[in-house]
């Protein structure tokens, strides 16, 4: 085995960073509406409306029962064919479509085990001093389920950072991506690939060490 | 005026509460007291729906509410004329002591933060936690917390109050604080509806004692009246067993 090009590496490191900025933009677009549709959705599974929650479940069925990869390309390749309006769609948009579809799935039903989790006594509470469902779930429910759901989102947020990479299916350049035509023209695939991994891996570290610190934070209303 | 009318609640297909009937004057504070599992709680949720009846009107001020047909912006009308105190305090938990108190001011009734938090100062200091408002109910005492909760329902300058068994929870160190709070309160002329076990608070401070048993109103007397001659002999056969027990 000869050894690693180090000074490649190095020199593929500046070019790779630059590139974090979009996928980070992705990841975060795509969590911000992946959260408000998931607490949307779990708050329809607990409320269950007639006729919507057989939608919602439809819905969940259909993005945790088939995978990221055939989702995305459904969204890119797929759809523009049927609907004219998505005819011009970019890599970029179908890739934080496709996040927020996918992982709001997931995301609903760990909101909504949390929402359930949420002592009957605040439920109570919140309705005996007069508030709409609406006030009690955004005052009092939600901001305890998140507590709970927390760490699990995180964990699903670490999973979106990496599944932007698949945005390099849509023929964006993107980390991945860009990853990948360095190789192709250094033909040095182990040292490219490896310095892309090294990325990813010490983005996640730094998101689970936000994950503690965000853990604290939701946790001081139960610290002694 | 408070008035209950008719009022029936089953669960699973047994009754819980039969027909019961009961008018409340404004200042007037009435005690509810008799064997476990007659309904004294079920009452008291029903008043606000917490619990939905099953028939009967419920009839606050001008506001009256039939159960077989209430809707929902009148039971919510309902429940912000009406405070109610838990037995487990059920304190928001996300919430500091003096934002437990503010909460529903700002969001039901629509005040400033600044309105709302001057009613906690002044709240905070009635019961006697001015220095802990900035304290989590995790943090609190259970005493603490009960004495909260029922500064949180203070605060709202509802038309009635009610009680469910607010000290039943608390360990016997901090029934006595609560009693307190609640002589104090009594003593403002709050109109109040307490279940409670506790016979000597409730001879202190009840205009009236209503005696449930089995789903029924049996009896209705002044405190004198009732502890030292009670009429029908259910009650009779109840008060022995609580003294006898003490």
């Amino acid at each position: 085995m000869e050894g690693l090009n180090l000074d490649y590496m190095l020199g593929l490191l500046p070019v790779l960073l630059s590139y974090v900025p979009l996928t980070l933009f992705m990841a975060v677009t795509g969590m911000a509406f992946a959260l408000i549709l998931a607490a949307l959705l779990a708050v329809e599974r607990v409320v269950r409306v007639p006729v919507l929650d057989w939608f919602v479940r439809l819905f969940i069925s259909f993005f945790r029962g088939t995978p990221l990869l055939v989702q995305l390309f459904l969204f890119y390749f797929g759809l523009p064919q049927v609907l004219g309006f998505l005819a011009g769609i970019n890599g970029v948009t179908a890739t934080i479509m496709g996040l927020t579809l996918h992982f709001s799935a997931y995301m609903a039903e760990s909101i909504r085990a949390a929402i359930l989790g949420v002592d009957r006594s605040q439920w109570e509470a919140a309705e005996a001093v007069g508030m709409t469902r609406g006030q009690m779930m955004r005052r009092i429910i939600l901001p305890q389920a998140a507590r709970v759901a927390a760490p699990t989102l995180v964990n699903y947020f670490i999973d979106m950072v990496k599944s932007t990479s698949l945005a390099f299916t849509l023929g964006v350049t993107e980390l991945m991506g860009a990853a990948q035509k360095e190789a192709a023209g250094s033909f040095l695939y182990f040292e490219a690939f490896l310095v892309v991994a090294a990325i990813y891996w010490i983005l996640v570290e730094a998101l689970s060490f936000g994950q503690r610190r965000l853990e604290i934070l939701l946790n001081r209303a139960h610290a002694r | 005026m408070i008035s209950v009318a008719g009022l029936n609640k089953s669960f699973g297909g047994t009754p819980v509460l039969r027909d019961i009937t009961l008018d409340i004057a404004p200042g007037e504070r009435v005690v509810v007291i008799g064997p476990s599992g007659t309904g004294k709680s079920t009452l008291l949720r029903c008043l606000n729906f917490l619990d939905r009846p099953d028939s009967g009107t419920v009839r606050i001020g001008d506001l009256s509410v039939d159960a077989a047909r209430a809707t929902r912006p009148e039971i919510l009308a309902l429940r912000r004329r009406t405070g109610f105190v838990f037995q487990n305090y059920a304190l928001f938990a996300n919430r500091t002591a003096r934002q437990n108190i503010t909460e529903a001011l700002v969001t039901v009734k629509g005040q400033t933060a600044e309105k709302a938090n001057a009613t906690a100062d002044r709240i905070l200091a009635e019961i006697g936690l001015a220095d802990r408002g900035d304290s989590y109910p995790s943090a609190l005492s259970g005493g603490q917390q009960q004495r909260v909760g029922i500064g949180r329902a203070m605060a709202l300058d509802a038309e009635l109050l009610l009680f469910d068994e607010p000290t039943s929870a608390l360990d016997p160190e901090w029934v006595g604080e609560v009693l307190d709070l609640m002589r104090k309160l009594a003593e403002t002329r709050q109109t109040m509806l307490v279940v409670t076990h506790e016979m000597q608070f409730a001879r202190e401070i009840a205009d009236r004692i209503v005696f449930m048993d089995e789903g029924r109103v049996v009896e209705e007397a002044p405190p004198d009246r009732f502890f030292d001659a009670p009429e029908d002999p259910r009650t009779r056969a109840f008060l022995r067993r609580v003294t006898d027990t003490r």
